[in-house]
């Protein structure tokens, strides 16, 4: 589902756009710089909440402490005797800034949101596919990435054969060991995207400091598909745990 | 600084206790009896007043009709959920309760709900606060299990509203524990917390760090604790006494009850012997005797604790840490006291538990803490804060029953989503969205948490209307749910059925009936107390006037303590206790000559070597004050 916010509403980090309702001091995102006073929560996304560009390298300590810090400002324990209004700011920014911070320490998570800010959706969460699948009753269907064709084509064979072995009752112990061994292929290959991934990081990141727009979406596009990639490979392996009873 | 008080509340299966910070301390406030326990047991005596307490434990075993007990077992749930609990409970259910229904029980005559009845527990802290602090006490934070559910966790607040208590947070027991066991030791760390109290088990792994109180994961099981165990044994003793004895007591409630308490006296000897007895009368004068070694004990309790290991499990690898990462393990609630289940936390995590604070009052303790930092904090808790996480993820039923999650488990709170609805035919003006609480795939295997019904959507073609719903889970791990239409800018209204719970009217209902009540109980208190003081002074008044000293007043002096006597005679009659405490002040003032002139004559009489029989005053100049004001709380 893309993000719903526009681009003209968003605060970048450190511009002030209004005067804090209760001193008169220019109004930081979250809370008045001044007298600490919480602020009406603002619809950002959650690089611009944390005051972070939107790259996808992040100290997640960094990140952490930040959480930290403005947790000990935000949340609603700290406005229990406060009016009505900043209880209920301090509860949608705290929320907001929860979320944020759930999204952006995860680096899969960071990546899908950052791919849906650019306006991007992943197979996988497509909610018209998922809508689909589910009035059909039929498993949605993803693309199998082609340089993958052969081997799923050959997985899907044994695992017809493994199935096809069960209900007659019969054991093959080679084939369990053939498909134990393409799962920990699969594992293998897993684990190697996400090294990938890293490495796509860090062009995207020089792209949004000194690329052109059609360095980013070259990237970007990249990026979806190494995710793609790597859900389809996700739900092999969970395929052959779940026919291996493992 | 606040001097608001606020305190914590322990709401728990077996006990409750009420807590508060005392400067840098956590401290249990005790009840009139001087006990820091309150046995969670509820009954109404003869004339259906209501008893809670140890005063009320009698009545399990003599009315068991009248009483009841474990209440927490029934909070949030329905009569589908608890049949387990029916076998064994003396429990009457009201006849025509339906699925999906808040439950009602029957005391004697009369027919309460779970929160009705757990007010009454909170009723009777509040008053127990309140005698302490001779003030009133109108703002708490009362704990709940980790584990427990959207229901469980609005039908304590509905308790807390019914008592005429504000509830300032629900905090989850084991995060509240941490609380308590952080102030005490201001180490940063990771520590699990292994709470096995009466009805339920949670299991709470945490982050410390600078003060910052962080959950990680919980995990845990809300239909699991020394509830089970002490089943489990009554079960086998009604099966042993049919079997060696051939007498049915299955239907006997009272015989069940008093082999209940039997049950739990030797269980809970039996965590420092090895052996105890268990010696019942049974009808007909016979007695059922049993010595029950620990090693039975263990046997027979072994699968109950083994069911504590998967949520533990479950819970560290949420938490993405092994076991040996963590650098303490902390015991909350009685049944930590088993050393089958120390034996069995020591293996899982690796490490001897934490056990200096006591199980019993970590939790209470922890909530006082919590009240501390909402008042505005001593300096001992400024730098304290508590990040708590939902336990269970949220789902929406979605086309053909499935759960579509849209707030994972363990995601820190307050926690939000947003969801965007249309409608299906043209004109449609309400959509309904069924909310539930769990991991499974289907929704039916899912706990319902409400039916929302989105109504006021302005008429528009089918799937035009873009309507956005925004689903918040607060601090207290409740769920909100607002609606707009983007369209139109419209905030749609929300009708709320939640399952298992009261309706706001319900819940304002029950608090008109207790609110007179509540509010009589502190002025029928004031009213004793200041009668009680009018009376000392009317005493010491008597004796006063046969001193000499009392002929040395002038005539003037004399006829107004007269009248301020009268005066006070007058209040004293009445019902008005700050009228009564006027009158005293008054006339303690007008005697403060006389009160004088007394020591003069006391302290003569001493030098001249006197005795002191028809002076009416004490032995020795040193003596208190006849009139003077009473050392009151």
């Amino acid at each position: 589902m893309a993000s719903s916010e526009s681009k003209s509403s968003l605060i970048m980090p450190g511009e002030a756009t209004s005067t804090c309702w209760s001193c008169g001091t220019m109004r930081a995102v979250h809370f008045c710089g001044a007298c600490g006073k919480v602020q009406p929560p603002v619809p950002v996304d959650y690089f611009t909440f944390f005051g972070l560009p939107r790259k996808l390298n992040i100290d997640v300590a960094k990140l952490e402490r930040e959480f930290h810090q403005l947790s000990r400002k935000l949340h609603p324990d700290l406005y229990a005797r406060a009016e009505a209004q900043e209880q209920e700011w301090s509860l949608q920014q705290s929320s907001q800034l929860n979320d944020a911070y759930r999204t952006l320490k995860d680096p899969i998570r960071r990546t899908q949101y950052l791919l849906r800010l650019e306006g991007v959706e992943l197979e996988e969460q497509s909610k018209s596919a998922t809508d689909e699948a589910r009035q059909s009753g039929q498993l949605k269907k993803q693309v199998v990435p082609p340089d993958l064709l052969e081997e799923v084509f050959e997985l899907n064979m044994q695992l017809e054969e493994l199935g096809a072995n069960k209900k007659l009752g019969e054991d093959d112990p080679n084939l369990t060991q053939e498909l134990q061994q393409k799962k920990a292929e699969f594992e293998h290959k897993f684990d190697g995207l996400f090294e990938e991934l890293k490495a796509y990081w860090n062009e995207w990141d020089k792209a949004i400091d000194s690329g052109t727009e059609e360095e980013r979406v070259n990237v970007r596009d990249k990026m979806v598909d190494l995710l793609n990639r790597r859900n389809y490979i996700r739900n092999l392996v969970r395929d052959v745990n779940e026919a291996l009873g493992t | 600084m606040s001097t608001e008080r606020i305190v914590g509340i322990d709401l728990g299966t077996t006990n409750s206790l009420v807590a508060h910070m005392q400067g840098d301390t956590p401290v249990v406030i005790p009840g009139e009896d001087g006990v820091n326990l309150v046995p969670s047991v509820v009954a109404l005596d003869e004339h259906d007043r209501v008893i809670v307490g140890n005063a009320a434990r009698k009545y399990l075993i003599e009315t068991p009709e009248r009483a009841v007990y474990s209440i927490k077992r029934l909070m949030g749930r329905g009569v589908e959920d608890i049949h387990e609990e029916l076998k064994l409970f003396p429990f009457r259910l009201a006849d025509d309760i339906q699925r999906g229904e808040v439950i009602r029980i029957r005391l004697g005559n009369k027919v309460f709900t779970p929160p009705e009845i757990s007010a009454m527990i909170l009723r009777q802290l509040k008053r127990n606060a309140e005698r302490f602090f001779a003030a009133p006490v109108t703002k708490a934070v009362i704990t709940v299990p980790a584990y427990f559910n959207d229901a469980q966790r609005q039908a304590t607040k509905d308790a807390g509203r019914i008592a005429g208590l504000e509830v300032l947070r629900l905090v989850n027991e084991p995060t509240a524990a941490s609380l308590a066991y952080g102030l005490d030791k201001k180490q940063n760390g990771t520590v699990a917390v292994y709470d096995l109290g009466g009805g339920t088990f949670d299991i709470s792994i945490l982050k410390l760090h600078d003060g910052i109180f962080e959950v990680i994961a919980t995990n845990g099981d809300t239909h699991l604790g020394g509830d089970d165990i002490d089943n489990l044994l009554i079960t086998t003793a009604l099966d042993d006494i049919q079997g060696d004895m051939n007498i049915d007591v299955r239907r006997n409630a009272e015989v069940v009850q008093a082999i209940r308490k039997a049950i739990i006296d030797a269980k809970i000897r039996l965590s420092s012997e090895t052996k105890a007895t268990i010696d019942v009368e049974l009808p007909g004068g016979k007695h059922y005797q049993r010595e029950l070694t620990r090693e039975l004990f263990e046997q027979l309790a072994q699968p109950i604790i083994d069911r504590t290991v998967g949520p533990c499990k479950q819970a560290l690898k949420d938490a993405g840490l092994k076991p040996e990462q963590i650098d303490e393990v902390v015991l909350v609630g009685g049944s930590t006291r088993i050393p089958k289940v120390r034996a069995l936390v020591q293996e899982l995590f690796g490490r001897v538990p934490h056990t200096d604070l006591n199980p019993d009052e970590v939790v209470a303790l922890g909530a006082a803490v919590q009240a501390n930092i909402l008042a505005g904090g001593s300096q001992a808790t400024e730098n304290m804060l508590l990040l708590d996480v939902t336990p269970l993820s949220l789902g929406i039923e979605v086309a053909g029953g499935v759960t579509d999650k849209i707030i994972l488990r363990n995601s820190t709170i307050p926690a939000s989503a947003t969801q965007h609805y249309t409608t299906q035919v043209d004109g449609q003006a309400n959509v309904a969205i069924h909310v539930l609480q769990g991991e499974r795939e289907l929704a039916k295997d899912c706990r319902s948490l409400a039916r929302f019904d989105l109504k006021g959507v302005p008429p528009m073609p089918a799937g035009l209307p873009r309507i956005e719903v925004r689903f918040l889970i607060d601090a207290n791990g409740i769920l909100h749910v607002t609606a707009r239409e983007q369209r139109s800018g419209k905030e749609a209204e929300i009708s709320v059925q939640p399952s298992y719970g009261l309706t706001d009217e319900q819940v304002e209902g029950m608090i008109l009936d207790s609110f007179d009540y509540a509010e009589e109980d502190f002025r029928q208190r004031q009213l004793i107390e200041a009668r009680n003081e009018a009376d000392t002074i009317l005493a010491a008044m008597e004796k006063a006037r046969q001193n000499e000293a009392w002929q040395r007043l002038t005539s003037d002096e004399r006829k107004q303590i007269d009248k301020l006597e009268k005066a006070l005679r007058a209040e004293k009659s009445g019902e008005d206790y700050q009228a009564i405490r006027k009158a005293i002040d008054v006339l303690n003032q007008a005697t403060t000559r006389l009160a004088e002139l007394m020591m003069d004559t006391a302290v003569a009489t001493a030098l001249k070597g006197k005795s002191m029989e028809n002076t009416g005053v004490e032995e020795g100049p040193e003596a208190p004050h006849p009139v003077a004001k009473a050392d009151f709380e």
